[in-house]
């Protein structure tokens, strides 16, 4: 909503300098984008001066000058006037000017062999005076300081840019802005200027509206004006328009642009005499086409409110006109449109058909429907001022009754929302200024709203207008209460504050990645999830929600080992999707390592990073958050992203069915997928929501603190067993043969090779034996190492190593 | 006894000698090994007259304890010149480097989401979630915007089916709603999380972050709205003083709406929070619409409160100094180095927001 302080002026009485009159729009709601000229084609113009002016080497009687423009270079101008000479204060036009006096567009140009950036100006150019003899002489007294400044003063009057809220379409019109004005006590609200239109004789065009389904055009009004001459807007209108930054067209239809901006009242104008024997306003039929204003054709379903005559479409009630009917030039008559639409009606239609225009706007947001006459009247007068003509009688057409809604306002409801007191005088003031009719009955206001505020309906809606205008400045800043009602975090909100940290912790980079991602990445990691695809992607490269954070992890992994980066960790803690309702998404965290450990170490050796990397921070993962490294259970299945060799997945518990992690080499076809070079690529999962809570409050699940003074013996065994057999496995026998005497085991070495049968390797294991009652003697021990092996190769078919 | 005084004389002698180990055993041995002369000289004890020899005996073992004592010392000072030697020999290069330091970083979306929730803590807040994907009517048509309502062109949204049923949030006011729905009043949570807009260019990311707040109780006014978010700010861009404006605005799910400034200024190109004379706009509340109340089956009459919406992606720009949002989002390794925060890091009521 543009405007400028002039013309808010013809609606306001005020004193107010500019810049409180901005300050108060904002405070009652008015937010100003920008208050500030529009730039003019005059800014073009600079004073300049002659710094040198050499002959023409092709020409005798141009020459060659350098212009000084106030800029850090000179330019190269080729003048052929016969007073350009050095020092000479005179008017600069650089290209893209246009020169007033025959509105030619300047570029860069050789002339004669010689670029001329440029031009320097005479009288007659600027349209001056006739002078057109030389270039102009400024003189050195007022312009010598002056070089590179404008050399036309902008004129144009600064313009307020107001960005509206959806709730206050009667501020789409300059009167409506200064009614709150006036309201937060910046002057008065003038009166409507009286409008003595003579408008004689019935208005002779039919007018009908149809009852259709639906109707969505609820009061039609019009004017018939005769023999009227269009033309070019006056002065006082094209700057008006123009000052908005909008082209002025032909008087007609500037002015009911004038008006609308003006009380935000949109009015239409028709050719009359291009209507074929009356209006009828009814719903559009299937198959009907019309071409629009903006130069399309447009084809109709059924149930669109249209404005029509006798041969078809003319015109879409309230959004756009049709070209049929359109007024030019040569147009001697003219039937005014000035009709309420209902938002609904107009919000269907501009969707389905996609058209977006300023009386659409409007519509949707809710015109004043007793705005109806005074458009009218307001356009009739100028166009028969400005064009000439006579004004027909108003024809009103409508199907509903017009009626003032009321709603009743408890005062105490103010103080009660806004926390602060107004008195009841004032609150009466401001909703009168506001254009409420009041009654008060004791402790009540019954309130008639004012027709140009669609947007109040109930009480809270007063409180909101007399808070705004009271301004938000007399609210009170309260101390904040500290009560609680509930914890913080719950349970599983900790756990995923903590992995977050606990994954960060072991050197990886926390990113944030789109929840979509690209069908054709996410393809690759999808597994049996559903697709799940976005009806209006941004780029057709992120068309779907996300089925596994690795698709945006590989990308960016890619990204950065193109940047020259080798070893990255990268981690995402956020959402995958399993479908697409509501509640049907898991939090993942999904972390991606490459390259090397230790490159160019001086002291350390380097290694590919692999599969047991990936685990160990899965697994340190798990257990920092408290779960109990005995009781986690790893199987080898995993997702096909993954290498099938070398790769698993971790439960909680044995019995498990839903494993809380992923780990293991990626897959070497997604790398290859993704173009990713480097050495190796692994990676992991854990997924919060099966972290189920098994585990206690920390208060509760430390047992008490036993620990044996007695010696400790180790004990080392070598056994082979199958090559499938599971490291997993044979651990779990050893450790449940006595747990009071087995305190650890360890596996320090797996062989296969020489000396070892095909099919088979040799695990070598570490048993830590002690016993809390007693030092356990060698024959003791000599058991427990018989029972060791013994146990170990009935249930694993191994044999112990010699 | 003159013959003990000089085998005294004589060792104490040669013990201040510059010895070696062998040396000094070798001079034990000579004083005090089987044959030695301090040893021969107590086996000789018995030949000596009664009255001698209690006299003699005693200033033998002076002379006993006086000569182990010496040999003791400098049986000391070889081994500590030995260890010093061997140490000086064993000097490496200390400035080379250490061994590898593995560093992970906290995206400072996370890290300013975790801010966010200590600081609301400490006024009794707690945090809800809700889901991404939402329908309609969660996050529309409950908060008050109907179908036919112009605010949802102002909500680019995602649509995830032909009916336009069902979305990505545009916001995470229908936590709100949730919230609401699933208990009773009094509330007073924060939600923090990712929302969705079809927008993108500079200034917008088609995925953002937003942390609602709703406080619903039978008083709270826009006074305690008020006072709720200068504790906020104040604390969040950690400064004792802030210049705020509350503008009226316009938002469907709230009567009286209101927008929130901060005053800022420019200081060698730098954002500065707080004091100035420019404005920047933050966040949007308001007094929660008694429409909305109704939706969730809460007697209007009875509770009311107050409702906000903060960007967390801006909020951390304007803190940290980022200039680009969707920088926040491209995942370039430098980036979250440069930005991105300790993990050990933790904001917290009483260790501090930040370092």
């Amino acid at each position: 909503m543009k405007f400028t302080i002039g013309w808010l002026k013809e609606h306001l009485d005020t004193k107010f300098k500019d810049s409180e009159i901005i300050e108060k729009l904002t405070d009652v709601g008015l937010e100003v984008e920008s208050f500030e000229r529009i730039s003019s084609d005059l800014d073009n113009f600079k004073v300049a001066k002659i710094i040198n002016a050499a002959k023409h080497p092709n020409a005798d009687k141009l020459k060659v000058c350098d212009v000084d423009i106030g800029e850090q270079n000179m330019v190269k101008v080729v003048c052929g006037a016969p007073n350009a000479k050095k020092d000479l204060l005179t008017v600069y036009a650089g290209p893209g000017s246009v020169i007033p006096k025959n509105s030619m567009k300047l570029t860069i140009s050789k002339i004669r062999g010689v670029t001329s950036h440029g031009m320097l100006c005479s009288e007659s150019e600027l349209n001056l005076s006739d002078e057109s003899d030389g270039i102009i002489e400024l003189k050195s007294n007022k312009y010598s300081d002056q070089v590179g400044k404008n050399f036309f003063k902008n004129n144009t009057e600064k313009v307020i840019d107001l960005s509206i809220t959806p709730n206050r379409p009667d501020c789409l019109g300059v009167r409506g802005v200064a009614r709150d004005l006036a309201a937060a006590g910046v002057g008065k609200l003038k009166n409507t200027s009286k409008m003595n239109i003579k408008s004689t004789g019935p208005q002779k065009i039919k007018v009908s509206i149809l009852k259709d389904k639906n109707q969505g055009c609820t009061i039609f009004g019009s004017c018939l004006i005769k023999n009227v001459t269009n033309k070019q807007s006056p002065k006082w209108l094209k700057d008006k328009i123009e000052s908005l930054g909008q082209k002025p067209i032909s008087a007609i239809v500037d002015i009911t642009n004038y008006v609308m901006l003006d009380l935000n009242r949109p009015l239409h104008a028709y050719d009359a005499d291009k209507i074929d024997k009356e209006i009828i306003v009814r719903n559009s039929k299937k198959g009907e086409t019309f071409k629009a204003l903006d130069n399309k054709q447009y084809k109709l379903i059924n149930d669109l409110c249209v404005i029509s005559d006798k041969s078809g479409v003319l015109g879409l009630g309230g959004i756009i006109g049709g070209t049929r009917s359109g007024t030019e030039f040569n147009t001697k008559n003219i039937l005014l449109e000035s009709a309420y639409f209902l938002p609904r009606s107009i919000r269907k239609t501009s969707k389905l058909l996609n058209i977006d225009t300023d009386a659409k706007f409007r519509f949707e947001r809710g015109i004043d429907p007793q705005s109806i006459e005074i458009g009218l009247k307001k356009a009739a007068q100028l166009i028969t001022e400005i064009c000439g003509g006579k004004a027909s009688k108003f024809d009103i057409q409508r199907i509903e009754k017009d009626k003032k809604n009321k709603i009743k306002f408890k005062i105490s409801l103010f103080e009660r929302i806004a926390g602060f007191k107004v008195t009841d005088k004032e609150i009466t003031k401001i909703l009168t200024d506001l254009g409420f009719e009041i009654s008060k009955k004791k402790l009540e206001l019954e309130l008639k709203i004012p027709t140009w505020r669609p947007d109040i309906t109930q009480p809270i809606d007063i409180v909101e207008e007399i808070v705004r205008i009271k301004g938000y400045k007399n609210i009170e800043t309260l101390e904040p209460e500290k009560t609680r009602f509930k914890d913080t975090l719950n349970k599983q909100q900790k756990l995923f504050h903590f992995l977050q940290r606990s994954v960060a912790s072991k050197g990886y980079f926390e990113t944030v990645t789109w929840s979509f991602t690209d069908s054709k990445l996410n393809n690759l990691f999808k597994e049996n999830y559903k697709e799940i695809k976005i009806l209006n992607p941004i780029s057709s490269d992120l068309d779907v929600l996300r089925n596994s954070i690795f698709s945006n992890l590989s990308f960016y992994l890619k990204k950065n080992l193109d940047r020259g980066f080798k070893d990255i960790s990268l981690f995402e803690i956020g959402p995958i999707f399993k479908d697409n309702k509501p509640g049907e998404q898991l939090t993942v965290i999904g972390a991606i390592k490459s390259g090397k450990i230790s490159r160019l170490n001086w002291n350390e050796e380097n290694r590919t990073v692999d599969v047991f990397d990936a685990k160990k921070d899965v697994i340190q993962t798990l257990i920092e958050a408290g779960y109990d490294r005995q009781n986690l259970f790893i199987r080898e299945k995993s997702p096909s992203y993954y290498h099938p060799g070398k790769s698993g997945s971790v439960y909680l518990d044995k019995d498990d069915i839903d494993p809380v992690a992923y780990f293991g080499e990626i897959h070497p076809n997604i790398q290859k997928k993704f173009d990713i070079k480097t050495e190796a690529l692994v990676g992991f999962e854990i997924f919060l929501d099966y972290l189920t809570d098994k585990k206690l409050k920390l208060k509760d699940s430390k047992s008490k603190f036993q620990f044996s003074d007695y010696q400790k013996s180790d004990r080392d065994f070598a056994f082979v067993v199958d090559k499938n057999f599971k490291a997993q496995d044979l651990i779990k026998i050893i450790s449940s043969i006595d747990q009071s005497l087995i305190k650890s085991v360890k596996i320090f070495d797996v062989y296969e090779g020489e000396n070892i049968p095909r099919n088979k390797k040799s695990i070598a294991l570490n048993v830590t034996i002690q016993s809390s009652e007693k030092t356990l003697e060698e024959s003791d021990l000599e058991k427990i190492n018989k029972l060791i092996i013994s146990t170990v190769e009935t249930k694993s078919g191994a044999k112990i190593r010699s | 006894m003159s013959d003990i005084k000089k085998i005294k004389d004589e060792f104490l002698n040669k013990l201040s000698e510059d010895l070696n180990i062998e040396n000094v055993n070798q001079i034990k041995s000579e004083l005090f090994g089987k044959n030695g002369k301090i040893s021969s000289a107590f086996k000789n004890l018995g030949s000596l007259p009664n009255e001698e020899r209690k006299k003699f005996a005693s200033d033998l073992n002076f002379i006993k304890d006086e000569l182990q004592e010496k040999i003791n010392i400098k049986t000391q000072e070889i081994e500590i010149k030995e260890i010093n030697s061997k140490l000086e020999n064993e000097k490496i290069d200390v400035t080379l480097p250490e061994r590898n330091i593995v560093q992970g970083k906290i995206h400072p979306v996370s890290q300013v989401i975790d801010e966010i929730s200590s600081i609301f803590s400490e006024i009794g807040f707690s945090v809800e979630e809700g889901p991404d994907v939402e329908n309609e009517h969660y996050n529309f048509t409950a908060l008050n915007t109907p179908d036919n309502h112009p605010a949802r062109d102002m909500h680019d949204t995602f649509y995830l089916d032909d009916k336009k049923e069902l979305l990505l949030r545009t916001h995470t006011s229908p936590v709100q709603v949730r919230t609401m729905l699933k208990s009773k009043p009094p509330f007073k949570i924060i939600a923090p999380g990712r929302t969705y807009r079809s927008d993108s260019d500079q200034t917008h990311a088609p995925m953002f972050h937003q942390v609602e707040g709703l406080h619903i109780d039978k008083n709270i006014n826009m006074g305690h709205l008020k006072g709720c978010l200068n504790y906020f700010i104040k604390s969040f861009f950690e400064v004792d003083n802030i210049k705020m404006r509350f503008r009226p605005s316009h938002f469907p799910f709230t009567e009286p709406s209101a927008e929130v400034d901060i005053g800022y200024e420019l200081k060698d190109g730098k954002i500065v929070i707080g004091e100035g004379d420019k404005w920047l706009e933050i966040l949007g509340c308001g007094m929660v619409h008694p429409n909305v109340l109704k939706n969730v089956k809460i007697n209007p009459d009875k509770y009311q409160g107050y409702a906000f919406g903060i960007g967390i992606d801006r909020l951390a720009m304007l803190k940290y100094g980022i200039n680009d949002l969707r920088a926040f989002f491209e995942t370039d390794y430098r980036w979250l180095n440069h930005f991105g925060f300790d993990p050990l890091d933790v904001p917290s009521n009483y260790r501090g927001l930040s370092r």
